[in-house]
């Protein structure tokens, strides 16, 4: 699925080569080089989601989105920052920010999130049931059934699974996974996630040929069936 | 001399003196004239009494027998000792009778009682003049007869203006004997005052001058100078601190960010320069961004360690249960240790109620609990967190422990320090700042934190003062 994003960032340079990057991936791209610009092209619409850096001369990133935010657009947000305390996240996402990345990033980072914004805002959160394949994870009973079979899960691996499958075809990333599961914001250093997926994976694929969750070398993972 | 009195008259507390002298001069001279007049006002009165009574008893003998038994009883008045005034004049001024010798001029003229004190001398004293300003004075009723005779009685003033002069003379003495303590007292306090000022100014001109560690004198007195002197040394040991860790900040970003850098510009002049395959090339690239993002991190930890120092934002400190946030450390990393065999135990009380933040608290156990993993990946790890109150329950209290090889002694307190690692071979991945964030971290948070000896391995001790409103249980 193609997507169509305004990165709205002052730095052409690195404007350039994300519009680049993102046509690699199957996208499309506008560029706006300061706040004015894209507060422009933002209002007149038609894009899926906007890549906007916080920190750009004339008109700063989050007043552009505070604007659109005002006028009713809820076009998703995903704010690019060079501060990456804890404060500066909520005042980020306060101003109307869907997520928050702090540069530098990987690309596989930035891509991960922007589909996954997209994806969150045609896929309703709401939605009771998840089903990947043959898997079933019902989020009012908290019940995980594979082929009918019930797997037991401890609460943080259901939550887990469940945010991996509410992004299903989704690649999720090890800091999304921490940010949304844990609730941390920060990294540590070893690699504890890849733990945690690899007993998920023992509890959820043993015994099964088809593999549900795959690991994306560099980025991170995904549910597919 | 002159020029530290020069210097003195500057201070406020010598302005301050000379005002509060100047004013208690003007109101001690007010009351000396004003208790002077009341006190002589009080004795003219007297004095005009007994020239009353002196006047009527002439009178009854006047009536008695008539103008020469008056001037009988005047002649022989005239002669008792401390006697009144008398004078009897005819129509050309002449002394008929009396011990008056001298008297102003005029004073005879009109009749009834004198407005003013005349001067006058008697017979037989001193031959003075009348324009002497010791001549004594007096008031006195003047009665004129018919047949043209003055007669003129009067009463000495000595003995209240003796009196006035008195009490003027001593009010006068002790108010320049106050005066002269007063003077005394500011020279010396004011020059105590100065020279303590004096050497505060001094230690702070060696603190401009870039010796942060020097600080300002206290003395024992325990008075405003101290009290001022000791928070201003506090403020200077805060400033210290901050200012000792940005030079060793600077200090290590050369060494620790030069380092890195250097490893990724070598990498990638080795790829360039004999890169045979697009495989090699690919590595190479691997490898490099693998090391930007060693960079990335150590920069990140840098600023954060900066601003958790620099007093964290106060936004996001809320209350917190410490219990939730160890035992999600502990249940994130169970599965790692798991996986190599080794053993995570946690022994958490309830209701560790602390306030803070989250995020930051959280790190700081993850990095504790990281380098207990980092540095003890063997079957025979066992990594242990506890929680529990102090015995006073005002702290709660964190531990991390493991049974690894643990830090020696001389080293435990360098192990707190920024950009130093241990384990010089640095073949585990890390900045060498996680000790050094906890530790700021914990200061942020008021709380305290300590390595210690776990026989055998290290132990890691947080302790947090505990948020009193919950902490009744």
């Amino acid at each position: 699925m193609s997507m169509k994003f305004l990165i709205i960032e002052d730095d052409v340079e690195a404007a350039k080569y994300l519009r680049h990057a993102l046509d690699e991936a199957g996208h499309v791209a506008d560029l706006a080089h300061n706040g004015i610009d894209g507060f422009a092209l933002a209002d007149h619409g038609g894009y899926d989601a906007l890549v906007v850096d916080r920190m750009m001369p004339k008109r700063d990133g989050l007043s552009v989105v505070a604007e659109l935010r005002e006028n009713g657009d809820n076009t998703p947000v995903l704010i690019l920052s060079a501060l990456g305390e804890v404060d500066d996240r909520v005042t980020g996402l306060r101003a109307g920010g869907d997520d928050y990345l702090t540069k530098p990033y990987a690309f596989s980072e930035l891509l991960a999130r922007l589909e996954a914004l997209v994806r969150r805002g045609s896929t309703s959160d709401n939605q009771s049931q998840y089903q990947v394949g043959d898997l079933v994870l019902d989020r009012l009973s908290r019940d995980v059934k594979r082929a009918d079979q019930s797997i037991l899960l401890q609460p943080r691996e259901f939550r887990l699974l469940e945010y991996l499958m509410r992004n299903a075809g989704q690649v999720v990333t090890r800091t999304m996974l921490l940010e949304h599961v844990w609730d941390y914001h920060f990294d540590p250093q070893t690699n504890v996630i890849d733990v945690h997926i690899s007993r998920l994976r023992g509890k959820i694929e043993k015994g099964f040929d088809k593999p549900l969750l795959h690991t994306i070398r560099g980025a991170g993972y995904v549910m597919r069936a | 001399m002159l020029i530290k009195f020069s210097s003195m008259m500057k201070t406020t507390a010598a302005r301050l003196s000379a005002l509060y002298l100047l004013l208690f001069s003007l109101c001690a001279i007010f009351l000396v004239f004003y208790m002077t007049h009341l006190a002589g006002g009080f004795l003219v009165n007297q004095t005009k009494v007994s020239l009353d009574q002196e006047l009527q008893s002439l009178n009854r003998v006047y009536n008695r027998g008539g103008i020469r038994l008056l001037v009988r009883e005047i002649d022989r008045r005239s002669r008792r000792p401390d006697a009144f005034v008398y004078l009897i004049s005819d129509q050309e001024s002449r002394f008929l009778a009396g011990n008056i010798a001298k008297i102003d001029r005029g004073v005879l003229k009109s009749e009834g009682f004198t407005a003013k004190p005349f001067r006058y001398t008697r017979i037989g004293e001193q031959d003075e003049e009348l324009d002497d300003d010791d001549a004594p004075r007096a008031i006195g009723q003047r009665i004129k007869f018919p047949n043209g005779l003055t007669i003129l009685v009067g009463r000495d003033l000595g003995e209240p203006d003796r009196f006035r002069k008195i009490i003027r003379s001593s009010l006068g003495l002790a108010l320049g004997m106050m005066g002269v303590g007063g003077l005394l007292i500011w020279f010396f306090v004011g020059r105590r005052a100065l020279r303590r000022i004096d050497s505060v100014s001094q230690a702070s001109a060696h603190i401009v001058g870039g010796d942060l560690s020097k600080r300002l004198p206290v003395s024992t007195a325990n008075d405003e100078f101290d009290r001022l002197s000791v928070s201003l040394n506090a403020m200077l040991g805060r400033i210290e601190k901050l200012n000792s860790g940005l030079r060793e900040v600077s200090d290590n970003i050369a060494h620790d960010l030069k380092t890195p850098l250097t490893r990724l510009r070598n990498r990638a002049e080795a790829a360039l320069r004999s890169g045979k395959s697009d495989e090699d090339y690919r590595d190479a690239l691997n490898d490099m961004i693998a090391e930007s993002d060693q960079l990335i991190q150590l920069f990140n930890a840098m600023l954060l360690i900066s601003r958790v120092e620099a007093g964290y934002s106060k936004q996001n400190e809320t209350e917190l249960q410490l219990t939730e946030i160890a035992e999600d450390v502990a249940e994130l990393y169970e599965p790692l240790v798991d996986e190599f065999g080794g053993k995570l135990v946690s022994s958490i009380d309830d209701n560790l109620m602390v306030v803070g933040n989250r995020q930051l608290i959280g790190q700081a156990l993850t990095n504790l609990v990281d380098n207990a993993v980092k540095y003890g990946r063997s079957e025979d790890t066992v990594i242990s967190i506890y929680g529990r109150r102090s015995e006073d329950q005002k702290h709660a209290v964190l531990i991390i422990e493991d049974n690894g090889l643990g830090i020696s002694p001389e080293n435990r307190e360098r192990a707190l320090q920024r950009f130093v690692r241990l384990d010089e071979s640095r073949s585990e991945p890390g900045s060498g700042l996680g000790l050094s964030l906890v530790a700021a971290i914990m200061d942020m948070h008021k709380g305290t934190f300590v390595l210690e000896d776990a026989e055998p391995g290290l132990r890691a001790v947080l302790t947090f003062p505990i948020q009193k409103t919950t902490a009744k249980t």
